[in-house]
C-alpha cells in the first residue's frame, strides 16, 4: 500500500485594494490546476447563465449571493488546494475599506500574504493600507501581483512603474517584499505557465510563487510563555490548561506566574489517550499541567522559567489599528485582552495617528476614527504580564474590546515605567524567595470557606466610617469568617515609631507589606482609610497583589477619591444593610464561599437517556 | 490482506496542529459560556469533535450534548448514539419539533421547508427552550461555500439569524465571547480540518465510527450523513478507514454532492436563518 508522500501545510492570503482581481486570481488557480471539485465549474456557470450574465472567476469563491450581484468579496473565505506536496489554506480577504475587519481576520491567521494590484489602477490606498496592516500582524513574507497585465498591453514598463512605487512605499514602513509578479488572472497569463505576452519577464509564476514561500520555524527557542486558560478539577487531578505562546516547558521544571508571582514546580503534563504521558511541550500546543503544589493561580496569569520573566506593569505603548464603530477615544472605557489576561483600560494619551495611505502624521486630538491606525499610550487598572512585540510577538500584542466587540488590535512597542515600578520590582523580588510552609493558600481557602481579601473602606464620617469597618468585621466573625480589622493607626505607635512624620510614602508601603503578612495567613483584612489619594491604592495594590482589593467607598465627601471604589454605600444607610451590601458583592467576586471553581451548574452523572 | 497503515509524521504534526487548535477553542468556549452544549449528529465531524472535547477536558465531557432528532434519521444512527452516550457518560439531550412532526412535516413539501422545520427551527426552539448561550458545532469551512466564511466563535442575533455582511473580527485566537442579551454564539472548533483531516485523526485517535461510512457488501457508502430521504449514498467499496482514506486522495466529487438541500441557493438561505 502507498503510504502519503511527506507534506507541509501552507496559509497565504490574498489581500488588496477592492476589484484588483484577488477573487479571480484565486478562481483562476484552482480552475488552471484542476483543484476544483467535479461540477463545481458547470453549477456556477449555470448559475451566470440563469441570471443572464457573464462567468466570472472570482464567482467560484465569492458564495453569497449579495457578493456576486456587487461582484465583491464581502468576507474572507478559506479554500484548501494542494500542489507538489504541499497543501494550503488560501484566505480570500475582502479590499473593500468597509470589510478592513473582514480582511484583519483573514490575514492574521496566514504564513504568507499575496498582495494584488491592478496594473492600470495602480497602488490605491487599500493596497497601501493592507501592506501595513500585514506588517502590524506580523506577516513577515509578502510577494506582491502586478495583475490585470492584459488591460496595459502586458507592457514592461508600466509593470516596472507599478513595482518601483509599491516597493518605495514598503520601504518607508519596513517592509522588504519576497517579489514581484506579474500576472493576468482573467486571461490566465503567469497562473501556472510563464507568459508568452511577458516574455521581458523571466521570474515564477503565480503558482511558482506559491512554491517559493517558506515555514515559519517554530519558536521553540524562545523562553517560555505559557498563558493559563482555565483550572480543571474534573476529577482528583488538579490540572493548570493553556496553550504555550513561546519555548518549551519541561516536566520538573519550576515555574513563576506573572503577575501574581506565584511559584511552583511541573509534576506532570496530562493528556488523554496518550501513553505514556509527555514530559515535555512546545509552542503552540495546548496542553494541561499539574503542580507539585497548590498555589492559587487564575486564568490570565503567564508561567515562565524564572531566568527569562515577562515584564510586568500597568502602562505601555504600542500601534494600534482600530475597526470598532464608533472611534477609539481618550474619554473611552476598554477591556484589553492580551492572550488570556484581560483588565480594564485607558487610553492615556494618542500620540499621533499614522495615515495610512500617505503615511503622514496627522494631529491625532485624542480620537482614532475606524480604520485608522494610531501610537498610543495604554494604562491598564491592573498590573499585566507582557512582552514587548519585538522580543516576542505572542506576548506582545493585544486586542482591545468596547463593549462586546473586539475593535482593535495592536502591538506593544515599549513598556512605560510608571511611579509604582519600584514596588512591583519589591514584591516580585519578596515573593520569588518567600519562605512557604506546607498550607497553601488554596488549602486555606478550602477550610476557611473563603479566599484572602482586602476590604477598605473609605470615605465618609470618621465615626461612620470606623463603626462600618467593626460592624462588617463582626458579622464576618459571627459567619464563621476568618476576618480582622487592622487600622492604620495601630502602625503609627508601633512599627512606625522610628519614622519621621510625614514620609506618606514609606508609611504606606509599611501598611502594604504588613496587610500582605495578615492576608497571607488567609485572612479578611478590614481597613478603614482615611485620607487616600488614588497612588495610595495602587501603592497597596502593588503590594497584596494578587489578593483582591476590596475598595468601599461611604457617601460622598469630594475630597476622597471615587473612581477606584468598587462599591458606593451612602453614610445615611443603616450598617447593617451597608454590611450586606458589601457581603454581596464579595459573594459575587467569588470571594466567599467555597470559591475555586464552583462556577459549573453542570452535573456531569445525568444521563437522560 | 490488510497492511496497517501507519500516518506519516508530516501528516501527524499537521493534524496535532489542528487539534491544538480546536482544543483551545473548546476550552475558550467552556471558560466564558456557563450555558453551553455541543451539537452532536453521529456523523464523522461531529464525532471527531465529541472526541476533541474529551482530549481537551482530559477524558470529560463538561456540558450537555444536543441531537436535533429529525425522526427521519437511518436507525442505525439512533443506535449508535445510544451506546457511545453510555459509554462514554455523556449528557445527552434530544430536541425535536414535535409540533411540525405531528402536522406531518416531511422532504416531499419542499427540502428546504423540511430543513428549516426539523432542523433550523427545531434547534432555535430548543435553545430558547434551555437558555444555552453558547452552542459549538462540528462545521468545517471546505464544506461548502458559506461555512468557508464562518466564524471560529459567530453571533446570532435574536432571531438566530447571522448577519454575514457584519461578522466579528477574530484574530491573534482572541474571539468574540461577550454579547448582548438575547443573542448566542455558536462555537466552530472545525472550520479548518478538512474531510481528509477528519479521517486521518480518526484513524490516528482510533475514534470508534459508525459503519454506514463503509461498504459493507452491496458496492456503496454514505460520504455524509444527514436523514433517510435526502442522503444518497456513493458507490464505493472502501471498507475499512484506510481504503476511506486513498479513496479521498484521488476523489474529485464534492463531499456534500449527496445532500439534496445543497442544491441551488439552498445553503445560503438555511444558512442565513440559522441552519447549522
Amino acid at each position: 500500500m502507498v503510504v502519503a508522500t511527506a507534506t507541509e501545510h501552507l496559509s497565504i492570503a490574498i489581500v488588496g485594494h477592492v476589484d484588483h482581481g484577488k477573487s479571480t486570481l484565486l478562481g483562476r488557480l484552482y480552475a488552471d490546476t484542476g483543484s476544483l471539485p467535479d461540477g463545481k465549474l458547470e453549477k456556477v456557470q449555470a448559475i451566470c447563465r440563469q441570471q443572464g450574465k457573464e462567468f466570472e472567476y472570482a464567482f467560484l469563491f465569492d458564495a453569497f449571493l449579495e457578493e456576486q450581484e456587487q461582484g465583491i468579496t464581502i468576507d474572507t473565505a478559506r479554500t484548501f488546494f494542494s500542489w507538489q506536496n504541499r497543501r494550503y489554506i488560501i484566505i480570500d480577504a475582502p479590499g473593500h475599506k468597509e470589510f478592513l475587519k473582514n480582511m484583519v481576520s483573514g490575514a492574521a491567521r496566514a504564513d504568507a500574504a499575496i498582495l494584488v494590484i491592478d496594473a492600470a489602477e495602480g497602488v490605491q490606498e487599500q493596497s497601501k493600507r493592507h501592506g501595513y496592516l500585514l506588517s502590524l500582524l506580523g506577516i513577515r513574507q509578502i510577494a506582491v501581483v502586478v495583475n490585470k497585465m492584459d488591460l496595459v498591453d502586458y507592457r514592461e514598463d508600466v509593470y516596472r512603474k507599478v513595482e518601483a512605487e509599491y516597493r518605495a512605499f514598503l520601504a518607508s514602513i519596513n517592509v522588504t517584499p519576497e517579489r514581484f509578479v506579474p500576472a493576468s488572472a482573467r486571461m490566465g497569463e503567469n497562473i501556472t505557465e510563464p507568459s508568452q505576452r511577458m516574455p521581458w519577464f523571466s521570474g515564477p509564476t503565480i503558482l511558482d510563487t506559491l512554491a517559493l514561500f517558506r515555514m515559519d520555524a517554530a519558536p521553540d527557542q524562545a523562553p517560555l510563555r505559557f498563558p493559563l486558560q482555565d483550572v480543571f478539577k474534573f476529577d482528583a487531578r488538579r490540572i493548570l490548561a493553556g496553550r504555550i505562546a513561546a519555548g518549551t516547558l519541561t516536566v520538573g521544571d519550576r515555574l513563576v506566574f506573572s503577575p501574581s508571582n506565584k511559584t511552583a514546580r511541573v509534576r506532570s503534563i496530562e493528556a488523554f489517550n496518550v501513553d505514556p504521558l509527555p514530559l515535555q511541550a512546545v509552542a503552540g500546543q495546548s496542553i494541561g499541567v499539574t503542580l507539585d503544589e497548590q498555589i492559587f493561580v487564575e486564568r490570565g496569569e503567564i508561567a515562565s522559567h524564572e531566568a527569562t520573566l515577562p515584564l510586568v506593569g500597568r502602562t505601555f505603548r504600542g500601534n494600534v489599528f482600530w475597526m470598532g464603530k464608533r472611534p477609539l477615544t481618550t474619554e473611552g472605557e476598554y477591556v484589553l485582552r492580551l492572550s488570556t489576561g484581560e483588565a480594564p483600560c485607558r487610553v492615556t494619551t494618542v500620540h499621533r495617528i499614522i495615515d495610512a495611505t500617505e503615511l503622514g502624521y496627522v494631529d491625532p486630538k485624542g480620537v482614532v476614527n475606524r480604520n485608522e491606525v494610531a501610537e498610543l499610550t495604554i494604562q491598564t487598572r491592573y498590573p499585566i504580564a507582557f512582552d514587548p512585540y519585538s522580543s516576542l510577538a505572542t506576548t506582545g500584542r493585544f486586542v482591545l474590546v468596547d463593549e462586546y466587540d473586539v475593535a482593535g488590535g495592536g502591538i506593544i512597542t515599549e513598556a512605560v515605567s510608571d511611579e509604582f515600578a519600584d514596588l512591583r520590582e519589591e514584591a516580585r523580588r519578596r515573593d520569588l524567595s518567600w519562605v512557604q510552609g506546607d498550607v497553601g493558600s488554596e488549602l486555606r481557602a478550602d477550610h476557611y470557606g473563603h479566599r484572602a481579601a482586602l476590604v477598605v473602606i473609605s470615605g465618609g464620617v470618621p465615626s461612620h466610617q470606623a463603626a462600618l469597618a467593626r460592624r462588617l468585621e463582626s458579622v464576618l466573625v459571627g459567619d464563621g469568617r476568618h476576618a480582622y480589622l487592622l487600622d492604620p493607626e495601630n502602625l503609627r505607635q508601633g512599627l512606625d515609631a522610628d519614622m519621621l512624620s510625614g514620609d506618606r510614602q514609606e508609611s504606606i508601603r509599611r501598611f502594604g507589606e504588613v496587610a500582605r503578612l495578615l492576608l497571607d495567613t488567609g485572612q479578611i483584612v478590614i481597613c478603614p482609610m482615611r485620607g487616600l489619594l488614588d497612588e495610595d491604592y495602587h501603592a497597596v495594590q502593588t503590594l497584596v497583589h494578587p489578593v483582591p482589593m476590596l475598595v468601599v467607598q461611604v457617601g460622598q465627601t469630594g475630597s476622597e477619591p471615587s473612581s477606584e471604589a468598587d462599591i458606593h454605600v451612602s453614610g445615611s444607610d443603616p450598617i447593617e444593610e451597608s454590611c450586606g451590601k458589601i457581603m454581596e458583592e464579595m459573594r459575587s467576586r467569588s470571594l466567599l464561599a467555597y470559591a475555586l471553581n464552583e462556577k459549573r451548574r453542570f452535573r456531569y452523572a445525568n444521563y437522560s437517556i | 490482506m490488510t497492511t496497517k497503515v501507519q500516518t506519516n509524521t508530516d501528516t501527524v504534526a499537521h493534524l496535532r496542529a489542528l487539534e491544538d487548535q480546536s482544543v483551545y477553542i473548546l476550552r475558550e468556549a467552556y471558560k466564558h459560556f456557563d450555558d453551553l452544549c455541543m451539537l452532536w449528529s453521529m456523523g464523522k465531524d461531529s464525532t471527531a469533535l465529541l472526541w476533541l472535547a474529551r482530549k481537551a477536558f482530559f477524558g470529560h465531557v463538561p456540558f450537555p450534548l444536543v441531537h436535533i432528532d429529525t425522526s427521519y434519521k437511518i436507525p442505525a444512527m439512533i443506535e449508535y448514539r445510544d451506546r457511545v452516550a453510555k459509554e462514554w457518560g455523556l449528557n445527552l439531550l434530544i430536541g425535536q419539533n414535535k409540533d411540525a412532526l405531528a402536522d406531518g412535516m416531511n422532504y416531499t413539501r419542499g427540502r428546504v421547508v423540511c430543513c428549516t422545520a426539523l432542523k433550523t427551527n427545531a434547534l432555535k426552539q430548543f435553545l430558547a427552550e434551555h437558555s444555552f448561550t453558547g452552542v459549538i458545532m462540528g462545521i468545517r469551512a471546505d464544506e461548502e461555500g458559506t461555512r468557508a466564511k464562518e466564524r471560529y466563535f459567530s453571533p446570532r442575533d435574536k432571531g438566530g439569524e447571522w448577519d454575514f455582511r457584519d461578522q466579528p473580527p477574530e484574530f491573534w485566537d482572541q474571539y468574540k465571547t461577550s454579547f448582548p442579551k438575547g443573542t448566542h454564539i455558536r462555537i466552530h472548533p472545525l472550520l479548518d480540518w478538512r474531510e481528509i483531516d477528519i479521517w486521518e485523526y480518526i484513524r490516528l485517535e482510533n475514534i470508534p465510527m459508525i459503519d454506514l461510512y463503509f461498504d459493507r457488501g452491496d458496492g456503496t457508502r454514505y460520504r455524509s450523513l444527514g436523514c433517510a430521504p435526502c442522503t444518497l449514498s456513493i458507490k464505493s467499496t472502501a471498507r475499512t478507514i484506510d481504503e476511506v482514506i486513498e479513496e479521498l486522495k484521488v476523489t474529485t466529487v464534492a463531499e456534500r454532492s449527496g445532500r439534496a438541500q445543497d442544491e441551488g441557493r439552498g445553503m445560503e438561505l438555511l444558512r442565513k436563518d440559522g441552519y447549522m
